[in-house]
């Protein structure tokens, strides 16, 4: 387990129309949540390259999240499928490389789910937090 | 290019953070930001201010630009799907191109969900600031692409604010196409006896609305059609129709088949010899129709409509329509598709099943209705010619109760958290009809709070109390039943006496919540369109932008975006009319330049990324004798669902691409440039 004051790195790679506009409204209805995620916007989560996450994970995060738009729901009509599909595969890669595939989240927030949002935000940094320092880390310095 | 437009130059980036008066500053330290800021890579200069986004904070961003020779933008405020577009057009006061400007989000994200973290949140504000500054290091400019808008507009759904929006856009001189599922225009409030608080007649104000609508030269109306399809975006959407059979030829269909004469006149001579009967759902099945049939005679178009469910295809109605030849009875659904350059979604709402909510026993107890059952029956047109009668015996009513909240305001899980907004107000009016057209029979009204907020509701209230309908404040906790005599029996909690009550009635009527219409999930996931949790559409902005969508283009009406009265939404069907006839009067809409772009050099022509693209936007061709891929601008809608794909990192997603991405990944994990 992590000492005291470790305070995980998580990256956050959120779509513009559903994820990011529901973290927005989180923060209109003033949903409080630990503050360890960094936000990076996308126009969809179509867009995350799996090496975007690896890298992260090389760069020492320890854990990255990806959050879009509901099935069906997406602005691009299916850069969300396309995504999670990616996703799956990148978990088991993850394992094979040592790394807990948990340190890697995709979430479904739409742009009316504020409260949902700060749920998430809470429990991807627990699980994190639960989980310890990545092992990547020694390695990355 | 993109590659080549970089420029080899060294960025110069300037970063304000603002205070959002204490919305920002209240929990992030500004001053420690701002120095922050200084000592990262690539910062000419950091300034704070009060609210960036005024004027003066503006212009503090236009002069820094100019003074310290800027390449870059970064300002830490709110979101920026809020101010985005309002720095971008400082960043091109200062003479920078507009996309070379990034927001950190310290507002939403940051000091309103970390309220009570200051060192926290001025820490997460500076990781936010640094990611911004590696993003805006590597920022390009980009141009935006400007593209024709077709001159008509569609609006879908032929409810009051459907109507309304079809009128205003026609008269604005656009061609409109308004589509409706059902045979004719009208919707819900065709359905209405009388309107509040004036008492207008609903039929009356709403029937000329609705032959304006059939007569205007500039709208093509589509009844009984359904959205199948949509493609395009904003000035170019192509909507693919499905018409539905009607079974019936209208005069100008017959005509242009030949027919001198000929076509649907709505005289009725089919229904005479229809053998098929079955309820009417205009009057919510307490009337019969045949299975040719129109809903009421006000309908526009005056067409009648075939029920091929339950026809049984005996053709004497063909017979009865003689030489008109009418009917056909072996017609077909048609697909037609039309190109529109903006549409206006009005798709209205329906009744709540509030049989749900199975303790007031509605569908178990005969004399337990709604409140648009109750209309139907208190209307002159409706199945009882205006008699209002007790479904069980046929009686008159001596006493009536309403069930305010009936659904609404429900946080059981059963029924609908949210107020249905118009529920007290036609419960006013209702118990007003009552007393005005039976005298001696006494409404009670049982009621959580009266919300009576419009114009002359407060004075409509009082009016009602004054001519003696009986007001009990308290949720109806259950209804029961007399087996004999059909009575029901009120059980409530008189709040204000702090007393229990038990009331025996003739009739009770519920309230009922109003829920999306059933189609209103396809229709909106057609036109890209989200929804709150509630499934009522999603506007762009609740404040500043109540008419318009995240899909631009597409503009909402009435109900379909919330529960509102008639005036509210006539006049949010103006207003959503308006803004769709903005892109069309323009002419041309600008487009965000977000589009892929393949660096050719990179590319192996694999042909991967081309089933990626969700709108056929790439296409592999053959350039200096090998194949690479090629990108169409104006069908790019900018995902790079394609550039998060491509297996050799040869897709440039212009404003998005992979190195500033990771620049902005390394600037966190990292804690600077690489």
């Amino acid at each position: 387990m992590a000492e005291e004051n470790w305070k995980p790195k998580i990256i956050a790679i959120i779509c513009n129309w559903c994820s990011y506009a529901g973290a927005d409204l989180a923060g209109g209805a003033r949903i409080q949540y630990p503050p360890d995620v960094r936000a990076i916007r996308v126009m969809c989560t179509g867009r995350v390259d799996p090496l975007f996450i690896l890298k992260a994970f090389q760069d020492g995060a320890d854990g990255v999240l990806v959050s879009g738009c509901h099935f069906g729901d997406c602005h691009y009509l299916e850069g969300n499928y396309k995504c999670a599909k990616r996703m799956f595969l990148l978990k088991s890669v993850l394992k094979n490389l040592g790394i807990d595939d948990k340190r890697l989240r995709m979430t479904f927030v739409s742009a009316s789910e504020g409260a949902k949002w700060g749920t998430v935000m809470t429990d991807v940094i627990k699980t994190v937090k639960d989980l310890g320092p990545s092992p990547i880390k020694e390695f990355a310095k | 290019m993109a590659e080549v437009n970089k420029k080899e130059e060294q960025p110069r980036i300037g970063v304000f953070v603002c205070h959002c008066g204490t919305n920002i500053a209240g929990s992030v330290n500004i001053q420690d930001v701002m120095d922050y800021a200084k000592t990262l890579p690539n910062v000419a200069v950091s300034d704070e201010y009060q609210y960036m986004c005024s004027t003066p904070g503006q212009g503090k961003i236009a002069d820094a630009i100019k003074e310290h020779n800027l390449t870059g933008i970064v300002v830490a405020a709110c979101s920026p799907r809020l101010h985005e577009p309002t720095f971008r057009n400082a960043t091109k006061a200062g003479g920078l191109n507009p996309f070379r400007f990034e927001m950190a989000n310290i507002r939403e994200q940051n000091s309103w969900v970390h309220m009570h973290q200051p060192e926290e949140a001025t820490e997460k504000a500076k990781d936010a600031v640094r990611i911004a500054v590696a993003k805006a290091s590597k920022l390009e400019d980009l141009y935006p692409k400007s593209v024709p808008v077709e001159k008509t507009a569609m609006v879908v759904g032929g409810g009051v604010g459907g109507m309304q929006a079809a009128l205003d856009l026609a008269d604005a001189g656009i061609k409109t196409y308004l589509v409706e599922k059902t045979p004719t225009i009208g919707g819900r409030m065709s359905q209405l006896d009388k309107t509040f608080p004036t008492l207008d007649c609903s039929q009356c104000i709403l029937t000329p609305k609705m032959v304006d609508v059939f007569r205007n030269e500039n709208i093509e109306l589509l009844t009984y059609t359904e959205v199948e399809e949509v493609a395009g975006y904003i000035g170019n959407f192509d909507v693919t129709l499905r018409k539905k059979a009607r079974g019936v030829i209208t005069p100008d269909e017959a005509e242009a088949k030949g027919i001198v004469g000929g076509g649907c006149t709505g005289c009725g001579d089919c229904v005479a010899v229809c053998p098929v009967i079955k309820p009417n759902p205009f009057e919510l099945g307490m009337a019969p129709r045949k299975a040719i049939y129109v809903y009421h005679p006000q309908v526009v178009p005056l067409i009648y409509t075939v029920d091929f469910d339950s026809c049984v295809k005996c053709g004497l109605c063909v017979e009865a329509c003689g030489d008109k030849k009418a009917i056909d009875l072996e017609m077909e659904d048609e697909l037609m598709t039309v190109k529109v350059g903006t549409v206006v979604l009005a798709t209205g709402y329906e009744i709540f099943p509030i049989e749900k909510k199975f303790e007031w026993g509605y569908k178990n107890f005969d004399n337990v209705i709604t409140s648009l059952e109750f209309e139907r029956l208190i209307c002159a047109s409706g199945p009882t010619g205006g008699k209002l009668i007790r479904p069980s015996d046929g009686d008159k009513p001596k006493k009536v109760a309403f069930v305010l909240c009936a659904g609404s305001r429900d946080t059981t899980g059963i029924g609908k958290p949210y107020c249905s907004r118009f529920c007290c107000m036609y419960s006013l009016k209702h118990a007003h009809q009552i007393i005005e057209k039976m005298p001696g029979a006494i409404p009670y009204i049982f009621y959580m709070d009266i919300r009576s907020f419009g114009k002359m509701y407060e004075e409509f209230y009082y009016r009602i109390q004054d001519e003696g309908a009986k007001f009990i404040r308290g949720r109806v906790a259950n209804i029961t039943e007399d087996p004999e005599t059909k009575n029901l029996y009120v059980h409530a909690e008189d709040t204000l006496l702090g007393r229990p009550v038990d009331l025996e009635v003739d009739m009770v009527v519920l309230a009922a919540a109003i829920q999306p219409t059933a189609e209103t999930e396809k229709t909106r996931r057609l036109f890209g369109v989200s929804c709150s949790q509630d499934g009522w559409l999603l506007e762009a902005h609740p404040k500043l932008n109540p008419c318009g969508t995240t899909t631009a283009g597409v503009y909402l009406a009435g109900v379909c975006q919330g529960p509102k009265d008639i005036p509210d939404t006539v006049a949010q069907a103006e207003g959503a009319a308006s803004a769709a006839s903005i892109p069309i009067h323009k002419g041309e809409v600008e487009l965000e330049p977000y589009f892929a772009q393949c660096i050719e050099e990179k590319c192996a022509g694999c042909g991967l990324c081309v089933p990626q693209c969700p709108y056929s936007a790439l296409a592999l061709v053959e350039k200096d004798g090998r194949t690479v891929m090629q990108v169409t601008e104006a069908k790019c809608k900018g995902c790079g669902t394609c550039g998060g794909f491509c297996p050799g990192g040869a897709i440039w997603m212009q404003h998005f691409a992979t190195p500033q991405i990771v620049a902005q990944i390394d600037a966190f994990l990292l804690g600077g440039e690489q």
